[in-house]
């Protein structure tokens, strides 16, 4: 197979790239209306925003259709809509100087977050590659986590040490640890994940785990913690516990480990909340914002969210407008808080709009890992999507008062290197598994007569044990394929 | 895991819309609470930045949005930029200032102002559409620009307030508030120097008096609207509202005599309480209630308020409304009186309820307030709710609204009235208050002299005109501006301010 050529018969993918017209479209229609609405006139570097932008995205669309042709064509283009729409926020706060908002530096990070997706999608020809370094990843994740912790290294920034400094630089080692944890996980539970399902008694109705096989949860358990405790972030922490609890089930289908989960991270979090006043700082300010002295403490207080649901609020329905709202008086506008900057401008409508295409983002992602045939791929691809939604779900619903207020930042919409680096690669990964769902298979479908008898499928049924496999009824359909990780899904099809 | 990822996929939807549900919350259902929170400068720096519209005193605009080039997009300019004439009307137009406060008409007209009030809808919608921006709509005053300038000048350079209603309707005719400050200061575009201008004006409390070598102080500065945003002993003036309720209650006439002792013992207590300067309001000891009123008897309205007692004097203070706050549309100070105050310190002894018989004690008022018990009188009885604002204009001159007046309470008969009407005419022929006289014309009114300790008295007169058909009802109050508590200094130096006011009243 020559490198550069596109496959014979794969899609041209012109969905994708009439998409991504559109969605570059609202991109320029918004820094087009910044400028007027500010400066009557088209903002400073508009051309400059918009031609790298645009060549960035049909960079991205050429590399998927030399080399990974069937992939998804609707993620892209999403993700796209998300970033230039928050190209055209930071450019808005930029023009009116804000501190801290810079245009340019998003850009830059922009280009080099789709520039490494690409040479994911490029290096990545098989998202199978990645199991091997299964433990690799939990080494690299636990370095990461552990990086911010290290005097000199780390910096507390607003009572959460979540950053590391390296020569001028600032990274949020967390976002890239979740890549990390994610292909652990999905390494370390498809390989066993009948141990930690079939084996343990039975207490209340619930299947409960055997002891020794609580040993990697208990590890994570205490990572988090550790995050927890030791950066003082509840959202990193409630995201990588969610992320291996949220893996765990899928790969199981045990609601028990749901439950020991959450007890354990409740317990967690009530004991970091009786020791530490930051964390019970956090949950005041999220019971009761708008409380006079909560919102006049100099530290720690509700100003940052009150003023983001103010600019919410002022927001209403339909918004102030481009470049009509007062984004300077919510902290963190272009980073932390800026879903309430565009709640404020695009309103109500704008940001439902914005959560309807992170939705279609990450149920894409779980579709293609329904798609996908192998176990580590599903594992991979489902956990994928589902720490995006949960980040999501941890970011704003942190502003929007659901749960108490994290450090976590908006995927792709957030100013902020690690940020969009860490999630252009988790695209580039779904990216990559989607086109391993979708491309046409010589082998059987679901449903056609299964030709190799399931005996013969290899080592890894026998290995699992579990009684005799059959085929017929299992969900991953039986005899559909020749790796390992299927035959593992046929035995727990014997378990149901 | 097919079956589980479809489970986790519903997990996500649920997590999604918990989202959309919080998000929909603070946007759509809390909005307007969060928008109204005084912490959120929102809504009054996009007013700001809107073409505001004009407040109308007389035809002419007093106050105007004037076009510059900077990001704010307009001025607020007040009386043409005029520094004396904008001080003039200060008290009512409030100001407008970049760091976000604002006061006055400014800030509770603002609906109209800013052009979002609710009776606008028709005019947002077409903007909507057209795409025009949202122009402000301009606000009227009942204020007569005759009678206001008449206050300003009769109160001269003194601290105190006057304040002037139509007692048929209500309508503030004039509200003057002394010393003033230009409002111009404060809508300048450097939030340094509107911060350095406010810090300055809210320190810059006139002194009203040296008492033992030591100079005293105001407690509002130049930016407090005195007539409603402070209170004052009311003083003598609130002999008028003793003598109603005795009326009203006890079945008194003006010609019933009651005990004018030289002292009067307060109830419970050893303290005697006499007239000024030890003075004898009658060699019999007993006068008719009205000469009372008209020479201003302490001792005669104390023992009086003893009869009435602490549920009658209590409750015409409540059926004046005293104890609420107004909106006209600023919103007004409520008054003070014993037992109504609530706190522990609220002391509604028999002797503070006596005291309250000559306006002392705890009781405070607003001159506002005190203009109110004579519009009271001068309307049969009827108090008309007072109210700044006249009409509303949309951009186009298009009526939005025009206030019509309503009745505000009914503390007392017409009987009542017109017999306090007679005590309170022989007032100003007769009595402490002659210097209200106006030549050709009946005018009824009291003098007040309060004290204020540690401070030197504050003056009052309280009156209307002309008595067949009250046109004017007027408050004036000269803070502190009293050297003794004899009774004649409050008619000497508030009568005649309160003439000249009623005058222009009248004349129009």
């Amino acid at each position: 197979m020559t490198a550069l050529r596109p496959e014979e018969n794969a899609p041209a993918r012109i969905a994708e790239a009439v998409l991504l017209v559109i969605a570059l479209a609202l991109g320029m229609g918004g820094m087009w209306m910044v400028g007027y609405s500010l400066e009557d006139g088209l903002p400073e570097g508009f051309w400059t925003y918009t031609i790298v932008l645009a060549a960035l995205a049909f960079t991205a669309h050429i590399v998927l259709r030399l080399r990974a042709p069937y992939a998804d064509q609707v993620i892209l283009p999403a993700v796209v809509l998300l970033n230039s729409v928050s190209m055209a926020m930071i450019l808005r706060q930029d023009l009116v100087d804000i501190r801290g908002a810079n245009a340019s530096r998003h850009l830059m990070w922009t280009a080099l977050g789709i520039i490494v997706a690409c040479v994911v999608i490029f290096v990545i020809r098989d998202h199978r590659s990645l199991r091997r370094l299964t433990y690799t990843a939990m080494i690299v994740g636990i370095v990461l986590v552990v990086l911010p912790l290290i005097p000199g290294l780390g910096q507390e920034v607003n009572g959460a040490k979540i950053w590391i400094y390296i020569g001028g630089f600032s990274l949020q080692p967390a976002e890239f640890a979740k890549i990390a944890f994610a292909v652990f996980f999905a390494g370390y539970l498809v390989a066993n994940r009948d141990t930690l399902a079939l084996a343990g008694k039975k207490f209340m109705g619930l299947q409960l785990p055997r002891l020794r096989d609580l040993g990697p949860i208990l590890i994570v358990w205490a990572v988090s913690l550790a995050v927890l405790i030791g950066e003082k972030d509840l959202g990193t922490s409630l995201l990588f516990f969610g992320l291996f609890v949220g893996m765990l089930y899928l790969a199981t289908d045990r609601v028990g480990w749901i439950v020991i989960g959450l007890v354990m991270f409740a317990a967690g979090a009530v004991v970091a909340w009786s020791i530490f006043s930051h964390v019970q700082g956090r949950v005041d300010v999220w019971l009761d914002p708008l409380n006079a002295e909560l919102y006049d403490r100099d530290f720690g207080g509700s100003y940052q969210i009150v003023q983001g649901m103010f600019a919410m609020a002022y927001g209403g329905m339909f918004g102030a407008g481009w470049g009509e709202g007062y984004p300077q008086y919510v902290p963190f506008a272009f980073s932390d808080f800026i879903y309430a900057a565009l709640g404020e401008e695009l309103g109500l409508t704008g940001l439902l709009a914005i959560l309807l295409i992170y939705l279609v983002i990450v149920q894409r992602g779980l579709r293609h890992a329904i798609g996908v045939r192998d176990g580590f791929g599903k594992l991979l691809a489902g956990g994928l999507a589902f720490v995006m939604a949960l980040q999501l779900f941890v970011v704003v619903g942190g502003i929007t008062r659901i749960i108490p207020l994290t450090g976590l930042t908006l995927p792709f919409m957030a100013q902020g290197g690690s940020s969009l680096l860490a999630n252009w690669i988790v695209i580039a990964l779904m990216l990559r598994i989607s086109d391993a769902a979708r491309r046409p298979s010589s082998l059987p479908t679901r449903g056609a007569l299964a030709d190799p008898a399931p005996a013969m499928v290899g080592g890894g049924a026998i290995e699992v044990g579990g009684g005799s496999p059959v085929q017929a009824e299992t969900d991953a359909g039986a005899g559909r394929g020749a790796t390992p990780d299927d035959a593992t899904q046929i035995v727990r099809g014997v378990d149901r | 895991m097919n079956a589980t990822l479809r489970r986790l996929s519903t997990i996500v939807m649920v997590m999604f819309l918990a989202l959309m549900v919080s998000t929909t919350w603070i946007q759509f259902v809390s909005a307007e609470s969060l928008n109204s929170d005084g912490r959120n400068v929102r809504t009054i720096y996009s007013a700001l930045a809107r073409d505001r519209g004009p407040i109308v005193v007389g035809g002419e605009p007093i106050v105007t949005s004037v076009p510059v080039d900077d990001n704010y997009k307009y001025l607020r300019t007040y009386s043409e930029g005029d520094a004396g004439a904008a001080s003039v009307y200060a008290p009512v137009t409030g100001y407008f200032a970049i760091n976000g406060t604002v006061t006055g008409m400014e800030r509770y007209a603002n609906s109209y102002l800013a052009g979002e009030d609710d009776s606008l809808w028709l005019d947002r919608l077409q903007n909507l559409i057209t795409g025009e921006e949202a122009q402000g709509s301009s606000v009227e005053l009942t204020i007569d620009p005759k009678v206001q300038k008449a206050a300003w000048d009769a109160l001269g350079d003194r601290n105190g307030a006057a304040v002037a209603l139509d007692p048929k309707t209500g309508a503030i005719l004039a509200m003057v508030s002394k010393p003033s400050y230009d409002p111009n200061t404060l809508a300048v575009h450097d939030s340094a120097e509107v911060t350095a201008t406010s810090e300055a004006l809210i320190n810059d409390k006139p002194q009203i008096g040296t008492i033992g070598g030591e100079e005293r102080f105001s407690v509002y500065g130049p930016t407090i609207n005195r007539t409603i945003n402070a209170t004052f002993p009311p003083g003598s003036t609130f002999k008028l509202l003793t003598s109603a309720a005795a009326i009203e209650y006890d079945g008194m006439t003006p010609d019933t005599t009651i005990p004018a002792p030289n002292l009067y013992r307060l109830p419970g207590t050893s303290t005697d309480v006499q007239n000024y300067g030890g003075e004898t309001c009658s060699s019999t000891g007993e006068m008719t209630l009205k000469d009372a009123l008209a020479i201003s008897c302490n001792t005669a309205f104390l023992g009086l308020a003893n009869t009435v007692g602490k549920d009658g004097m209590q409750q015409m203070f409540e059926d004046f409304g005293f104890t609420e706050s107004l909106d006209i549309p600023m919103s007004t100070s409520i008054g003070a009186y014993p037992g109504l105050i609530g706190g522990e310190n609220d002391d509604d002894s028999d002797a503070r309820i006596a005291l309250s018989g000559m306006g002392q004690g705890s009781v405070r008022m607003t001159p506002l307030q005190v203009a109110m018990i004579s519009a009271a009188v001068a309307n049969d009885g009827e108090l008309m709710e007072p109210y700044l604002i006249d009409n509303v204009r949309d951009s186009d001159l298009e009526l939005v609204s025009q206030t019509k007046p309503s009745r505000y309470k009914s503390p007392f008969s017409s009987s009542t009235a017109d017999a306090l009407t007679e005590m309170m005419l022989s007032v100003v022929t007769d009595g402490s208050g002659t210097g209200a006289q106006i030549p050709g014309v009946e005018v009824a009114g009291k003098t007040g002299t309060a004290e204020d300790d540690p401070r030197s008295p504050t003056l009052w007169f309280t009156s209307f005109a002309p008595a067949d058909d009250p046109q004017v009802a007027v408050a004036v109050v000269l803070e502190n501006e009293g050297q003794s508590t004899d009774e004649s200094t409050g008619g000497a130096l508030a009568s005649p301010i309160a003439a000249q006011i009623m005058q222009a009243a009248i004349a129009k």
